[in-house]
């Protein structure tokens, strides 16, 4: 759910990155967060458990600069990917308006994916919204590692609706910056459709 | 996307903001939040400066949003008030109109019973301004008040945000 604030011109769109345990949603975040101008975004907050995996959320505020006068602001959250965490994760998808699937590319890491791909589709199901409708970008992460499974087959098991899907290596970057394009790009070409 | 988006107009956020005003003032508190239950910051009144809003008001979307988990595994509706006491700073927090979250922090000059009682009147007055919002946010969504910025912007302007 976008917020248009017309007293202070800005607009704020929430966006979540989801996956199973471990498939570098955070990561990403960090990544972001550390290449990002200081201007441009807010402290970055991770409730983390003292192992540093998500315990709830991380969170990172980003300002993309202005169109048509409005400041564009995205809120990007992870939710904690671990499978009995899953009443928090129904909670931070609550008002989001575009969703990254960050996927393990390691081969025994492909029914995580799976499950945790249909675990998304339910929790946006019970908030009322539709992955197959929804702002929502695919990405192959670790594709650095030995044992991947060939893009096209990834391709064909995880993919939902044809949307944009990215190679990455979160922890070099590779990939990073351009699945958050897609995906704030479609909340914006949503917008504009209103 | 489902949901209806929430709009905020200039008018209702100058009556937000006066009605947080003269809560900070009446319960003596150092700075009052309204929040969306989402985590976006509404409005706000008070020592606001020394505080980091933005991450304020997602934290406490996120304290909110796990009560209320909390509250539907036991039984109950929802828990509508949340209180944190600290050694100087203490914060109330509570549902206003369902879908917002005012956000008093007070010091050892206030009182919770004092914050309490101006936070009651105060959400009787929010829960009007916000009735208002929804509203002209559906007068917005049929296209009888402007129409959304948005409506106009091209392929060109989104490619220029992301310096391509």
């Amino acid at each position: 759910m976008t917020f248009i604030n017309y007293a202070s011109k800005e607009i704020n769109c929430k966006i979540v990155f989801y996956g199973p345990g471990l498939c570098g949603k955070t990561t990403n975040l960090q990544y972001i967060y550390n290449k990002t101008a200081p201007e441009s975004k807010g402290k970055m907050i991770s409730l983390a458990t003292e192992a540093d995996r998500t315990l709830f959320f991380d969170f990172l505020p980003l300002d993309l600069g202005s169109i048509r006068g409005f400041t564009t602001r995205f809120h990007l959250y992870t939710v904690p990917g671990q499978v009995f965490y899953d009443a928090s994760r129904k909670l931070i998808l609550k008002g989001v308006d575009g969703v990254v699937f960050v996927a393990d590319s390691q081969e025994e890491r492909m029914e995580a994916n799976i499950e945790s791909i249909r675990n998304l589709e339910q929790n946006l199901k019970e908030h009322g919204f539709d992955l197959a409708t929804i702002p929502y970008a695919l990405q192959f992460n670790k594709r650095d590692l030995p044992s991947v499974v060939p893009v096209e087959e990834m391709y064909r098991t995880l993919n939902y609706k044809r949307e944009p899907t990215f190679e990455a290596v979160a922890t070099t970057g590779v990939g990073v910056f351009d699945t958050l394009k897609s995906v704030a790009k479609q909340i914006l070409i949503e917008l504009k459709k209103r | 996307m489902c949901a209806a988006d929430f709009v905020l107009y200039e008018e209702e956020f100058k009556h937000l903001e006066e009605a947080l005003r003269r809560l900070r003032q009446e319960a003596n508190a150092k700075a009052v939040f309204l929040i969306d239950k989402n985590g976006q910051q509404i409005a706000s009144a008070g020592e606001t400066e020394q505080f980091d809003t933005t991450s304020l008001a997602s934290l406490t979307a996120g304290n909110v949003a796990a009560t209320d988990g909390l509250a539907k595994l036991i039984g109950e509706r929802e828990f509508s008030v949340l209180f944190h006491e600290g050694q100087q700073d203490h914060i109330h927090i509570s549902i206003v109109a369902k879908r917002a979250i005012l956000v008093v922090i007070f010091d050892d000059r206030s009182s919770l019973g004092l914050v309490r009682l101006r936070v009651k009147r105060a959400s009787v007055e929010l829960e009007k301004i916000f009735e208002v919002m929804m509203q002209k946010g559906e007068r917005g969504a049929q296209g009888s008040i402007h129409a959304s910025p948005f409506s106009e912007i091209t392929d060109d302007d989104i490619d220029a945000l992301f310096g391509e």
